[in-house]
């Protein structure tokens, strides 16, 4: 049975999402999405077992060997993002019962959880695959249940966010699609191995160089990296507080990943980085974002906007770190996909727990919440000393491995940056802090926010919190605490992937 | 620039014309049109990878001995159904958007949507 | 200059014809109708490139449904477009100016168009494919072959992505206020017509019977289980058309729907978890008949044709019908 493992990992979310449609009873598809969400899991940890001596495992869809049918490759380079995947998806799927009955109409929930499902398969099936148009095939899987998880937010510019989202998402899709067909032309094949072995030898290509543009063009605007981001942070501010805490946990940092595969096994770091300088690129764009996505952050009005923001900032630090093209700096890019996931699910899952509560996470409407809501606030308060990087957290484990990357290369000016983008987040976080523990609730606020909370939701659960969603948030913020104390499980994880990636051909 | 390739520079400056629509109106419909077009102008670069000059559709017969190449025809199929799935979702997203704001035009709803942040709150 | 150029070229000039209208015309329908148009003209593209299958799909959604869905919103919403602000053509300019740039840089180094000697064509998989399929499926469409076993996978895929879509417009649409009863009664009911009547009544059988021909007829021509089922579910739209929503979907109720959209997906994965229990690799049909794998690959093929023909029928007259049934309610 172990054997068919690899398939499993992404057949068992893709399965339990026609029976929630079929069953259509909100239980039952909640249930479907846990036990989706769990049986990946159990997936990827037995798969992360047997890959962990350097292993690589490959799975022949329909029993098609490599070039001519389509295979899945396990091997340590994934199996850190099938973890992280489905490990949020588990918490998530926790979190989001009571989340979703409080913000989303009760007829479509069947349906949303399909969504979940389908997305988590998407995911999950990028992360897998060994083929460069199965990715493509299962990016779209994700892209297009992820615009519609974001459409069901509760204010109608959840509508729009989704709309550019899909707009942006499928330019970005298609130019994948223009790179794969360019690389496809000049080699015969879709198989990735087999790519990265005919490669080499027309290395100067035109369309091979070109091809290595557009995938990476369209895989940085699934990404958000600067200046591709317009898209997220309204799609993750609008969307429902489960959706966002899932997606801002898990999307980019896939795109992230299917980027580094490309990059360091498919078209080979020498093109890649060498040749075509995406390094230099990456870098300045990295130095970019982290400022400019932690400034904007410090400007918002709304929580779960400054969030949104301070993720553009973020996967400024993962493309700095992967952008050294260094064992080192891969390791610390891959360190701050897991730690920055969990910080910030740990972060839009608090949001959510404010959102039910209070009805708005504007920041004036937020003056005072520390004092009635203490949990929650600390909650907010540990996970955001993590963005900042605050020793002890999770932030500071992964922005020191990236800090003494980019001291080895010798990146002094990136370095400079990423102080500032971190005294920045000091700010941002700050900000949160002061309004909700030093400042008075207004009286008008305070009443409209009752009045808010109980026309959303019954009175009786607004005076306590489902208990949850406050455990799913609390496991984030101690799981994001703990790997700040004892970062082992992570760093060897980050290790192996680095190695894994370096040592297959780069 | 030689004359052999000259399907493909077409195909580019179709792929260019969408792209162009997609980008440039503000209108959510043509926008959905314009990645319509970009999308159906990939589909030929593909398939042109794929085509030989005197070849026959990829069903073998007896006394045929060229043919083009099957596996661009089964990409472009499942990008057809990807492409016609996002115009789906695309359009149902207009129509709710419509319902929502009574505007197809992109800047009109979010001027709309800053007078309701800064009028009555949220 | 051969004939094959020739005809290429002036397809190619109908073509950006086409696409220049589409973008400078205002009026949404008419945009609509090229766009139609645009997709006929490139279906005749792909029939002189060989990729038969390819054109009768593209006709079937291009010229097809997707036109369907986007009058039925145009119906529904408003046809006119506002004159584009000047803001916006610059960055798109410039988006274009880039992209364009690299391709044509690209493509000089792209093997010669029409060429048989090509990376594409010298690749071993294409004696696999066009050869020892001949022997390991048994099947002269060799599309077919590929699409349904050899690259199975990225058909579920496919098949995934329709039902995803489908699953997004009916949680986007399905809930929609009650119709208005004076409302539906005013609605033009083109059944008071005779002549469309009775005639889309004879019309409605052979549809069917199409679809079901081109499902089963796609092992040895062009066709398929995704071209049958959008050609099933244009059949709807035609009764819908004529008889009014509430007549289909008296024919075809939405909880049958909702029955059919999942059931195709759960063929299909059921065929793969099937071969996984009979101890191949998933989506494995060999292992359906271990002692004639010929046998069991066709049985597979055409479980997984049936399975997608479900799903995309359903998803399509599902969505067809949120759309049409979005404007009885307002």
């Amino acid at each position: 049975m172990t054997a068919q493992l690899p398939a499993l990992q992404v057949i068992i979310p893709l399965l339990c999402a026609p029976f929630c449609v079929l069953l259509r009873s909100r239980t039952i598809a909640w249930l479907l999405f846990l036990a989706a969400a769990a049986g990946s899991l159990a997936c990827a940890v037995v798969l992360a077992e047997q890959v962990s001596d350097g292993e690589v495992l490959s799975y022949s869809m329909g029993g098609w060997r490599a070039p001519y049918g389509i295979e899945y490759v396990i091997s340590g380079f994934n199996t850190p993002v099938l973890l992280l995947v489905s490990t949020i998806a588990v918490i998530v799927a926790v979190y989001s019962r009571r989340s979703l009955a409080a913000e989303v109409d009760s007829k479509r929930i069947p349906l949303l959880y399909a969504c979940f499902c389908l997305n988590l398969a998407g995911l999950l099936g990028i992360v897998a695959t060994g083929d460069a148009f199965n990715a493509f095939v299962f990016l779209e899987i994700a892209s297009l249940s992820s615009y519609a998880l974001i459409a069901m937010g509760r204010r109608r510019r959840a509508l729009l966010a989704a709309f550019q989202y899909l707009v942006v998402g499928s330019i970005g899709a298609i130019f994948i699609l223009i790179g794969i067909g360019l690389a496809y032309g000049v080699t015969g094949t879709l198989n990735m191995a087999d790519l990265a072995q005919r490669l080499p030898e027309i290395y100067g290509n035109r369309a091979l160089s070109a091809s290595v543009i557009f995938v990476f063009v369209g895989l940085a605007i699934k990404m958000a990296v600067f200046p591709l981001h317009s898209w997220l942070p309204d799609a993750y501010a609008e969307a429902p507080s489960a959706v966002s805490t899932f997606l801002a946990a898990t999307s980019t940092k896939v795109a992230i990943y299917i980027f580094l595969r490309f990059a360091f096994t498919v078209f080979g770091a020498t093109l890649v980085f060498g040749t075509l300088t995406l390094d230099r690129i990456g870098l300045l764009l990295a130095c970019l974002a982290m400022v400019i996505g932690s400034g904007a952050a410090c400007f918002q009005s709304d929580l779960k906007y400054l969030l949104a923001w301070s993720s553009v900032a973020q996967i400024g630090y993962i493309v700095a770190g992967f952008s050294l093209v260094t064992a080192s700096g891969l390791e610390a890019a891959y360190l701050h996909v897991i730690n920055h996931a969990v910080i910030k699910a740990a972060l839009f899952g608090a949001a959510g727990l404010l959102l039910l509560r209070l009805g708005s996470v504007r920041l004036t409407d937020l003056a005072g919440f520390g004092r009635t809501m203490p949990w929650t606030f600390a909650a907010i308060v540990l996970a955001g000393l993590g963005l900042v990087g605050i020793p002890l957290t999770a932030g500071f484990v992964s922005k020191w491995a990236l800090a003494m990357a980019l001291i080895e290369d010798g990146q002094g000016l990136v370095l400079a940056v990423m102080l500032v983008s971190s005294l920045l987040a000091l700010v941002y976080v700050g900000r949160v802090v002061e309004i909700g523990w030093f400042r008075e609730p207004s009286p008008v606020i305070a009443a409209s926010a009752v009045t808010a909370t109980s026309a959303t939701s019954r009175s009786s659960t607004a005076e306590r919190l489902p208990r949850s969603m406050t455990v799913a948030t609390w496991t984030l913020v101690l799981l994001s605490l703990y790997f700040g104390i004892d970062a082992t499980l992570p760093a060897t994880l980050a290790e192996s992937a680095a190695t894994a990636l370096l040592g297959s051909g780069g | 620039m030689s004359w052999s390739h000259y399907a493909y520079y077409l195909i580019v400056a179709l792929m260019m014309i969408g792209l162009y629509t997609v980008i440039s109106h503000g209108n959510l419909l043509k926008k959905l049109i314009g990645l319509n077009l970009f999308q159906v102008s990939v589909f030929m670069l593909y398939i042109g990878l794929g085509a030989v000059e005197e070849g026959s559709a990829p069903i073998i017969k007896d006394g045929v001995e060229t043919y083009s190449h099957p596996l661009p025809h089964v990409l472009i199929l499942t990008a057809i159904v990807v492409g016609i799935a996002t115009t789906a979702l695309g359009l149902a997203l207009v129509v709710r958007i419509f319902e929502a704001y009574g505007t197809l035009e992109e800047d009109e709803v979010i001027t709309r949507d800053a007078a309701e942040h800064d009028g009555v709150a949220a | 200059m051969s004939t094959f150029v020739l005809m290429n070229v002036s397809l190619f000039a109908i073509l950006i014809a086409t696409a220049l209208a589409i973008t400078r015309l205002r009026a949404l329908y008419e945009a609509t109708m090229l766009t139609a148009l645009f997709s006929l003209v490139s279906a005749s593209l792909f029939v002189l490139l060989d990729a038969v299958d390819v054109a009768f799909t593209e006709a079937a959604v291009g010229v097809g449904i997707s036109t369907v869905l986007f009058l039925g919103v145009l119906a529904l919403t408003r046809s006119r477009e506002a004159v584009t602000p000047r803001h916006r053509l610059w960055p798109a300019g410039f988006v274009v100016l880039l992209a364009g740039g690299t391709l044509i840089y690209a493509v000089q180094d792209l093997p010669s168009f029409g060429a048989a000697d090509t990376p594409v064509q010298a690749h071993p998989v294409t004696e696999t494919y066009l050869e020892e399929s001949q022997h390991d499926i048994g099947i002269p469409n060799t599309v077919t072959s590929v699409l349904a076993s050899y690259r199975g996978y990225d058909t579920l895929g496919e098949l995934v992505v329709i039902f995803t879509a489908g699953v997004a417009v009916l949680m986007l649409l399905a809930h929609a206020p009650r119709p208005r009863e004076h409302l539906v009664h005013r609605e033009l009911i083109l059944a008071d017509y005779r002549i469309v009547r009775v005639i889309s009544k004879i019309l409605m059988p052979f549809i069917l019977v199409f679809a079901f021909y081109v499902l089963f007829h796609g092992d040895y021509g062009p066709g398929g289980g995704f071209q049958a089922g959008v050609i099933f579910a244009s059949g709807f739209v035609l009764y819908a058309l004529v008889f009014g929503l509430d007549g289909a979907r008296q024919v075809l109720p939405q909880s049958v729907l909702l029955w059919l959209i999942p059931l195709g997906v759960l063929l299909y994965v059921g065929v793969g978890v099937a071969n996984m229990l009979l101890g191949g690799a998933f989506l494995d049909y060999n292992s359906l008949n271990p002692g004639d794998p010929e046998v069991g690959q066709h049985a597979g093929i055409l479980l997984v044709e049936t399975a997608i023909g479900i799903t995309v029928a359903a998803v399509m007259a599902a969505v067809f019908f949120s759309f049409a049934g979005r404007r009885l309610s307002r």
